[in-house]
């Protein structure tokens, strides 16, 4: 099976050739080149040649063509910080005040030599891939730009104090990240990865995400034309997996903070999983301990396929050595061919 | 209720309720228990029988899924409010508890220090609040104001690395400040504090609260 038939069949739910990994080291590619990040991060050449090597050197299963979150945020007039060891940030609020809301309005999307940098990525990627590889793209979802755009503290008073603004912010945003993700997928894009931990428990309360994240994904996702994975980021979602499936979402990110185990059993099918290592850990992870996460992952969720195993958050940090990366990727090829016969009788050793 | 002798010392009874309203942001509730409980007792033993105990619960319940921030954080700003009422802010110099400060070290992302902060002041706390700094700036701030006890917020991977020069500048520089953590990267690697020579690492923002409490013990 090559690396798209792989997905496909998991997101069947039936079982592949073996578990597809997506290995999300999307910093990496700058290391590869030899660039700073700022450097790499503005050319889509550079980027293109970044995950192609990636791909090669560590064979995720996926072409992960995502820069930055606070790149959208680039397209509503903000800024970005870099630095040398660390993922790029957005800068001071372009809402500076609720007021703000009432004349914001989407930014266009071809207008935005931020985001046309990401579309020729996915483009030159999609010529060179020819449909072998999937090309995940990411849209951060119009529920949770708002943290970036003015800040977290001031988007939960105005979630609770200013129903009316917070609406007219989500259509606002919705317009935009619709067409931002349907672009991306008109460039060559096989889905889009939907980043919305600002609904996870984690971070807001089941009846809150009912009332409004909820039906933000569910107004978005349907005019979005193309397959999607909701991404917690690494936030919490036991509650409330149900109700991100019935949103119409193919794939959720899930944390480490979560029994995977238990995650898989809520996911009933519905949905596949994405997930669960744990990015911050692997930075001092030995093989043995890379190994071990893998099978533990692989045991929990593996079986029956509906699982993708990945890092939890959607981004695996800049420090973690290339080794690590490389015993992941041994550690699939060991452990996770299918069937997984070796998962009835394994015990965990428990914390070594 | 109010003034029947049993209740008098306790607000043991208050608590649940108390918290129940902060979650489900019932200001009118939550006043009036407030107030319930200062017909009881006095303004500081309100806030730290009542309110400390409260928050500090919320703080568990977050850290173990059951409750989510937006509510720690609406909640920990109405109890400040409720504080800044019935205690006046006081210089940090004439309480009993050492000179403290919290900041927002080499990051961008305020919301952790705000809440943390917030609970420090709603749990009878004064602190100074440095906002954001680098490495440097913080090591010679924290000596100037001879700083015994330094909190530390961050968000980001590589600004939880950045602890390990403060703390090892501020010990070169003969300094006992202890520095406690706290952030999302130290949720995701139980070790990571250790690591980088933190003296303590908080879990959630009412943890602060323990920490400090603790610290001034030893202290004394
Ligand atoms: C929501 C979220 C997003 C949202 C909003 C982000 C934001 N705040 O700006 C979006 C989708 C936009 C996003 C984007 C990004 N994110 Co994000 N995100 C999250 C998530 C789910 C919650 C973050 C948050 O703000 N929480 C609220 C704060 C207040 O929580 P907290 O720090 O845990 O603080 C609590 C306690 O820890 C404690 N506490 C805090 N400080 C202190 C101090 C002391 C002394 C004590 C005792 C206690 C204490 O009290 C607080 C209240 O309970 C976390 C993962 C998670 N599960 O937490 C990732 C996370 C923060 N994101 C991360 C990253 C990397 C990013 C990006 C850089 C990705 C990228 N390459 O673009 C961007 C940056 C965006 C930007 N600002 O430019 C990483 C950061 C760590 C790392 N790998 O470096 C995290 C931790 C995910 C992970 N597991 O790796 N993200």
């Amino acid at each position: 099976m090559n690396s798209m038939e792989r997905v496909l069949t998991t997101l069947g739910h039936k079982e592949p050739d073996r578990v597809p990994l997506f290995l999300l080291a999307n910093m990496h590619g700058a290391k590869e080149l030899g660039l700073s990040l700022r450097d790499y991060y503005a050319s889509a050449g550079n980027v293109i040649d970044g995950e192609m090597r990636l791909l090669e050197k560590f064979g995720s299963d996926c072409a992960y063509p995502f820069f930055y979150a606070s790149l959208e945020i680039e397209a509503w007039g903000g800024d970005t910080i870099f630095s040398a060891d660390g993922p790029p940030l957005c800068g001071p609020p372009v809402i500076r005040r609720p007021e703000d809301i009432d004349s914001l309005r989407p930014p266009e999307v071809e207008s935005s030599p931020a985001l046309r940098r990401v579309l020729d990525t996915i483009a030159g990627l999609k010529q060179r891939l020819d449909g072998r590889v999937p090309i995940i793209a990411v849209a951060i979802s119009p529920f949770s730009l708002p943290v970036m755009q003015m800040g977290f503290d001031r988007y939960i008073e105005l979630m609770h104090e200013q129903p009316d603004r917070f609406l007219k912010l989500m259509q606002t945003n919705e317009e935009f990240t619709v067409n931002w993700a349907n672009a991306q997928l008109a460039a060559g894009a096989t889905a889009i990865c939907y980043f919305d931990p600002v609904s996870s428990t984690t971070n807001i309360p089941r009846d809150l995400y009912l009332a409004t994240g909820q039906q933000v994904a569910k107004r978005a996702l349907a005019r979005i034309k193309g397959p999607t994975a909701t991404h917690m980021a690494s936030g919490r979602c036991l509650p409330i997996l149900g109700d991100i499936a019935d949103t119409g979402t193919a794939v959720v990110g899930v944390s480490i903070l979560e029994d995977l185990a238990r995650l898989k059993a809520a996911a009933a099918g519905r949905v596949t999983l994405l997930g669960n290592l744990n990015g911050i850990e692997m930075r001092r992870w030995t093989p043995a301990d890379a190994e071990l996460a893998v099978k533990r992952a692989i045991a929990a969720a593996g079986p029956g396929g509906g699982f993708i195993l990945s890092d939890n958050h959607g981004e695996i940090p800049f420090q973690v050595a290339d080794e690590t990366l490389l015993a992941i990727r041994e550690a699939v090829d060991r452990w996770g061919r299918y069937p997984l016969d070796w998962v009835q009788d394994w015990t965990d050793p428990g914390p070594t | 209720m109010g003034g029947v002798p049993m209740n008098s010392q306790s607000l043991s009874d208050l608590i649940t309720p108390f918290r129940e309203s902060l979650e489900s942001l019932d200001r009118i509730r939550a006043e009036s228990l407030f107030a319930e409980a200062l017909s009881r007792v006095s303004p500081i033993a309100a806030v730290e029988q009542l309110i400390v105990p409260a928050l500090e619960q919320m703080g568990n319940a977050w850290h173990e899924g059951s409750v989510a921030l937006s509510q720690v954080y609406m909640g920990g700003r109405f109890c400040e409010e409720l504080v800044e009422r019935v205690l006046p802010p006081s210089d940090p110099d004439r309480k009993h508890q050492p000179r403290s400060a919290i900041v927002l070290l080499n990051d961008y992302h305020m919301l952790g220090k705000r809440i943390v902060y917030s609970v420090m002041r709603a749990s009878g706390f004064e602190l100074f609040d440095y906002g954001r700094m680098d490495v440097d700036e913080l090591v010679e701030r924290a000596l100037a104001d001879r700083i015994r006890v330094l909190l530390v917020s961050v968000l980001m991977l590589p600004s939880a690395l950045k602890v390990a020069d403060v703390c090892s500048q501020l010990k070169a520089r003969g300094s006992d400040i202890k520095v406690a953590v706290g952030g999302a990267p130290f949720l995701f690697d139980g070790e990571l504090w250790r690591e980088v020579g933190a003296d303590g690492m908080g879990r959630s923002a009412g943890d602060a609260v323990t920490i400090v409490d603790a610290w001034m013990r030893e202290m004394a």
